[in-house]
């Protein structure tokens, strides 16, 4: 849904007008786009009409519903909101310690600040828990986070290019973030974030994969086939940072 | 035992509220950290040529590591740059949701800090040689140590760890009697 978002962005910067979209006809698939604040989202990017009856409130899945993050103040309403249904998901569904809620707001927050911070441009976020019961045979909790910025290679190029030469592209600088913690900015402290977040998913047993460009990098657990390393893909604007959080094994 | 000393309490969670707006309740966002630090800094510029603080982060619910490192590595980086004022600092609250994220930024920097850690439970945070680590355990202990007692301790690495600690601004040297002073005996009254 959030990709579908930035879909949206890159077909209306394209046509000069917002894209129409379409809502499925299927009543399952309307409810989980309104409960995940789908059609809230969508305004301003897709020329759409929302379905006029919202689903009835249930207890849903839904973490986090699409959220847009454009300024600071978005990451703190972000953190607000997260904290009471994060404990109960965390715990209930993944097993995890009641604890967990802290650092889970902690990656939440830096990847909210990655957009704000690199991109330059709007970004939203989302997370939700599912039961992916065929794949893993577990739940697992999917943070998304995307934006239509300038990609990981325009954010560090001025400062590191130089250094990389030929080999300067998208693939070299994610390798530069997501490997060596490199930012644009020159202060020892910064560059953290993204570090950081790839010790605490390690802990969890989680996967998180960035795309930028051409180019998709990931930290991926033995459960996880992906490669690490990918090039070569279809262009994405902006960058996407995608964390999976298993359920610990047995829940 | 005062030495001179300016003693400042400050309530994180109390600067959050009053410096960015009393709609934020967790210190997340490098601005919302650099603001609260500033805040800080602004409280310290009150104090005279030294002083002890005690940065209270017990109300703090979520810490991120941006924070972090404005609120705790960076005040503490930019404190030892002033050439007029001495700032010694205690962190309180630094209780396991915080416990990451501030030794992490620490690290980074290359700084190090005293923490309460649990109730009445002071831990040495942040980068550390193994003989500041032991002479800091000795200091702390203790409380004070005498000149004397410097001179008697038998393993040169120790004399060497508390030379480092005072010069790293983690244990006081009395410059009136030449004790040296761990942190957390200096911050008591604030506690």
């Amino acid at each position: 849904m959030v990709g579908l978002l930035v879909a949206g962005v890159v077909a209306g910067k394209k046509q000069g007008t917002l894209p129409r979209l379409e809502p499925p006809e299927s009543a399952d698939v309307t409810g989980y786009l309104s409960r995940m604040a789908f059609f809230e989202a969508a305004r301003g990017v897709f020329d759409c009409d929302p379905p006029a009856r919202r689903p009835p409130a249930r207890d849903s899945d839904v973490l986090l519903e699409i959220t847009p993050i454009t300024a600071n103040a978005d990451v703190h309403e972000v953190i607000d909101r997260v904290q009471s249904k994060a404990g109960s998901i965390l715990t209930s569904k993944l097993g995890y310690p009641a604890t967990a809620v802290v650092q889970f707001s902690v990656i939440l927050s830096e990847v909210c600040q990655n957009i704000i911070e690199h991109a330059e441009a709007p970004g939203w976020v989302a997370a939700q828990s599912y039961n992916w019961a065929r794949r893993l045979g577990r739940n697992v909790v999917v943070i998304s986070v995307m934006d239509v910025g300038r990609g990981f290679r325009g954010s560090l190029g001025d400062e590191h290019s130089a250094r990389y030469g030929d080999r300067w592209g998208d693939t070299t600088a994610l390798e530069a973030a997501f490997l060596h913690g490199l930012t644009r900015f020159p202060d020892s402290g910064r560059g953290q974030g993204i570090q950081q977040i790839r010790r605490q998913v390690r802990r969890w047993d989680g996967a998180i994969t960035i795309r930028s460009g051409t180019a998709r990098i990931g930290q991926v657990p033995e459960w996880d086939d992906q490669p690490p390393l990918s090039d070569g893909l279809e262009p994405f604007p902006g960058a996407q940072i995608s964390i999976v959080l298993p359920a610990k094994a047995g829940e | 035992m005062t030495e001179g000393m300016d003693r400042i309490a400050i309530d994180v969670g109390q600067v959050l509220q009053r410096t960015v707006t009393s709609l934020y309740s967790n210190l997340v966002t490098r601005p919302t950290g650099r603001a609260v630090r500033m805040a800080i800094e602004t409280r310290l510029q009150d104090a005279g040529e030294r002083s002890i603080s005690l940065i209270d982060l017990s109300e703090v619910v979520i810490l991120d590591f941006s924070c972090a490192d404005e609120v705790v590595a960076r005040l503490l980086e930019r404190s030892h740059e002033s050439p007029t004022h001495e700032a010694f600092f205690v962190f309180r609250g630094v209780h396991e949701p915080h416990r990451d994220q501030i030794q992490t930024v620490l690290e980074r920097r290359g700084l190090a800090a005293v923490a309460e850690t649990r109730k009445d439970v002071f831990e040495l945070l942040g980068q550390r040689s193994p003989a500041e680590l032991r002479a800091w355990g000795l200091l702390e202990q203790r409380g004070l140590i005498t000149t004397d007692e410097v001179d008697s301790l038998e393993d040169a690495d120790d004399r060497a760890g508390l030379v480092r600690l005072v010069e790293r601004r983690l244990a006081f040297r009395s410059p009136h009697t030449d004790r040296i002073h761990a942190l957390s005996q200096l911050a008591k009254h604030l506690l």
